[in-house]
């Protein structure tokens, strides 16, 4: 029986690393014929930096780079923003407009981006405007926001509603409240909106390639372009390694601040069974 | 120091809708410095909201708020000398102890006076110093009963702990007005009883005006100097424990007010009073033959062996409480409930007496249902309270009879038209049936109001348009159920309002 028992723990865990093993393995294999000089993928020519240095030579890459970056920042801060205003603005109207407000903000969740990205090209055409970096600009507020949102509503429900009453009735003014009382409980929502208001315009093309400055390229559209005519340039294994290790790395820092942050409470909820029992 | 019996704040013609229904109708109370005033009354009375237009958290729609004589109606809160202690504490979580107290206090600006170089005198506005805060804070938690609480997180305290730092964080700011919101509602029962106390306590010994909200009558009657009784938005009484208690000014604040018991009876002489199925010697003087309610409280009514009473009763339940037994004794159909320390066993022949001057009689709110503004349709059908009803139309004029058509035709002859005519319609209260099936009656409402007189429940239902049917039933409804409205077309009584020959045709 035990014995039975054992071996199904065993296969389970077989099974479970086999899964991840299959999933990582892409990436593996990526990263480490990232480290081979060969331009053809799978032919391995011996250790070989060469690649992280082509990349960094490489001006229009490197150029796109910084567009992602850029663009990805300057969105997520503004999506933010106007998410975590849009989200502490619904919380405290009334409840009917509140309705109709959530179920806006769920459909660009849902919607297609392409109908998204075709929408806003055909109104930026009807209005005649040219294709500039805020045309961008907006394209990725309008794909990110609605996350912001979605991170921010929840911290805010789970916060009690008297506070910012409790604030004003202190003498603090609306702005004071805002500032020093819901900011704070929100925080971590509007950080985790902002995290991945990131992600998202880091890795979107679809908008991009609509709204963008025909000149303006981030890496998504780069890489596109060229894989048209030619092979995918070497050095994008090199970029994609570096991209994975960043991710990872943020991952793994926010698995340890909300586990921190899990212990705490924890450690605050025996204190108070405690003083129950004495 | 001020003076003995100032008043501190003055509502007058308070009103507050919420889309277009009252909350708070027509609300009128002086607070006198220093005292300890409770707004008593149960849930969605209107008793938050009022204390809430008072924070300055909610703005009448119409009325004036005079505090020391100044209208601060529209007046934001954080303008306001008042500070809340709220109903679940709304402590800020992201601070400890001192900040969540020291909150109000890095807020404040207080004048202070210098000489500038001219060798004026002149006032400027400074902040609290770290030290001034400091021992402000200490000696709020000293009165809270936490030293040393400091640097304590909020979530790490119980929820006494949590309402004690509540009330801190709100004195320390030395408010005119303390106002406190069911503020005791969130704990269990010894908790709330010692923290009741030491609320009274504290109001002595600071000296600050309470305003208290509480749907726990016990409550009220504990820690009050005045009590505001209030249903449905509308004040029912204000007066001391004692007063509403012994005196209660209908038999919804008897009802609500401790446990009691109350019977319709008819004035059959000067201060003799008829129910129970016996006359009773009674104080309160009411004009003859006028239909009353009567009020006896438990504990006032004497058990007697039999022959030795006025009336003569049946024992059918017994509850032991403690300090009493409590009875529910049968005389006739009527329940009477009586509190005794003396054991009896169910099913014992007794009889009952009362003192003459623990009868309480107070005028019928309700009689019957009267509808002004009644009409009749083209159907010859009558339109009140936001629904149409079948009804005789003939009674109108004695003799009458209607023709094929639907006119109206009297004895002499003469023919009228009756639809748009104004009536007054008149339904007794127990000729008013309910239903649980919505679809069974003319309109739906909510029950807003029970009270149990002796051996049948009063209800009030209300309609959605605030129309109100007050009926009488001996089966038990749960306050709040929608039911729907049943009246018999031979129940429905008219009277005539406009001028019948200006509808002869």
């Amino acid at each position: 029986m035990v014995k039975n028992e054992k071996l199904k723990v065993v296969l389970a865990r077989v099974v479970l690393f086999f899964v991840l093993f299959l999933m990582y393995l892409p990436i593996l294999v990526l990263i480490v014929f990232s480290f081979t000089k060969s331009t053809e993928l799978g032919t391995w020519t011996g250790f070989s930096l060469q690649l992280y240095k082509d990349l960094f030579e490489n001006k229009s890459l490197m150029r796109a780079i910084g567009n992602t970056l850029l663009i990805a920042l300057v969105s997520a801060l503004v999506s933010t923003i106007l998410g975590t205003l849009g989200a502490v603005g619904t919380f405290y109207t009334k409840k009917r407009a509140k309705k109709s407000i959530e179920t806006m903000t769920q459909l660009p969740v849902v919607n297609a981006e392409i109908v998204m990205a075709l929408s806003l090209a055909v109104l930026f055409k009807a209005v005649n405007a040219s294709y500039t970096f805020l045309t961008l600009l907006v394209g990725h507020v309008v794909l990110t926001v609605a996350f912001v949102y979605l991170n921010v509503k929840p911290r805010l429900v789970k916060m009690d509603s008297s506070i910012y009453e409790a604030a004003l009735d202190l003498g603090a003014t609306p702005r004071v409240a805002l500032f020093k009382i819901i900011l704070p409980e929100i925080l971590p929502g509007i950080f985790s909106g902002f995290l991945i208001s990131i992600t998202l315009s880091l890795d979107d093309f679809v908008i991009t390639q609509y709204l963008k400055e025909p000149s303006f390229e981030t890496i998504s559209t780069y890489i596109q372009k060229i894989v048209v005519k030619h092979p995918i340039p070497a050095e994008v294994r090199a970029l994609t390694t570096l991209l994975f290790l960043v991710v990872l790395g943020m991952v793994i820092a926010i698995t340890i601040y909300n586990n921190k942050k899990a212990n705490k409470q924890l450690s605050a909820m025996n204190a108070k069974m405690r003083g129950v029992i004495k | 120091m001020a003076k003995e019996n100032e008043t501190i704040l003055q509502l007058i013609n308070v009103n507050k809708e919420f889309d277009g229904s009252v909350v708070v109708d027509n609300f009128n109370l002086d607070v006198k410095k220093g005292e300890f005033v409770t707004f008593l009354g149960p849930s969605g009375c209107g008793k938050t909201t009022t204390l809430r237009m008072i924070a300055g958290l909610e703005m009448p729609t119409s009325g004036q708020i005079l505090l020391n004589g100044k209208d601060i109606a529209q007046l934001p809160p954080h303008k306001r000398p008042l500070n809340t202690v709220f109903q679940r504490y709304a402590l800020f979580p992201h601070l400890d102890v001192y900040d969540n107290i020291a909150f109000g206090l890095k807020l404040k600006r207080i004048p202070y006076e210098y000489t500038d170089k001219n060798g004026n005198k002149k006032e400027k506005l400074r902040k609290y110093t770290r030290e001034e805060i400091d021992a402000k804070i200490s000696k709020a938690l000293k009165i809270v009963d936490l030293e040393g609480f400091e640097m304590r997180d909020v979530a790490t305290l119980s929820g006494g702990q949590q309402q004690r730092v509540a009330i801190a964080r709100a004195i320390v700011n030395e408010p005119e007005i303390l106002l406190l919101d069911e503020p005791l509602g969130a704990l269990d029962l010894k908790m709330r009883k010692e923290m009741q106390l030491e609320l009274k306590e504290m109001h002595k010994k600071l000296g600050i005006t309470f305003i208290y909200v509480t749907h726990d009558q016990e409550e009220a009657l504990t820690m009050s100097d005045r009590i505001v009784v209030i249903e449905d938005g509308i004040i029912q009484q204000i007066g001391t424990p004692m007063d509403i208690y012994n005196e209660p000014s209908n038999a919804f604040v008897a009802d609500f007010i401790g446990e009691s018991n109350i019977y319709v009876g008819t004035m059959i002489d000067k201060l003799k009073v008829h129910f129970l199925g016996a006359n009773w010697d009674c104080i309160d003087d009411f004009p003859l033959n006028e239909k009353v309610d009567v009020v006896v409280r438990p504990e006032d009514i004497i058990i007697k062996k039999p022959n030795e009473g006025k009336v003569k009763a049946k024992i059918v339940n017994k509850i032991f409480k403690g300090i009493h037994f409590q009875f529910t004794a049968m005389v006739g159909n009527n329940e009477v409930l009586i509190q005794s320390t003396v054991d009896h066993p169910v099913g014992e022949e007794i009889s009952l007496s009362i003192d003459p001057d623990l009868i309480q009689i107070m005028h019928r709110e309700y009689t019957t249902n009267i509808y002004n503004d009644a009409y009749i349709d083209k159907n010859n059908n009558v339109v009140f309270a936001g629904a149409t009803w079948e009804v005789d139309v003939c009674q109108l004029v004695e003799g009458s009879s209607l023709d094929e058509k639907g006119y109206l035709i009297t004895k002499e002859g003469k023919k009228y038209d009756l639809s748009d005519l104004d009536v007054i319609a008149t339904v007794e209260m127990k000729d008013i049936d309910i239903s649980d099936n919505l679809e069974e009656g003319n309109i739906t409402g909510k029950i807003i109001q029970m009270v149990w007189i002796g051996d049948h429940y009063q209800l009030v239902v209300r309609t959605e348009d605030e129309e109100d049917f007050v009926l009488e039933t001996e089966y038990t409804w749960n306050e709040l159920d929608t039911v729907s409205v049943i009246i018999k077309k031979e129940n429905i009584k008219l009277k005539l309002k406009a001028d019948l020959a200006d509808y002869e045709i």
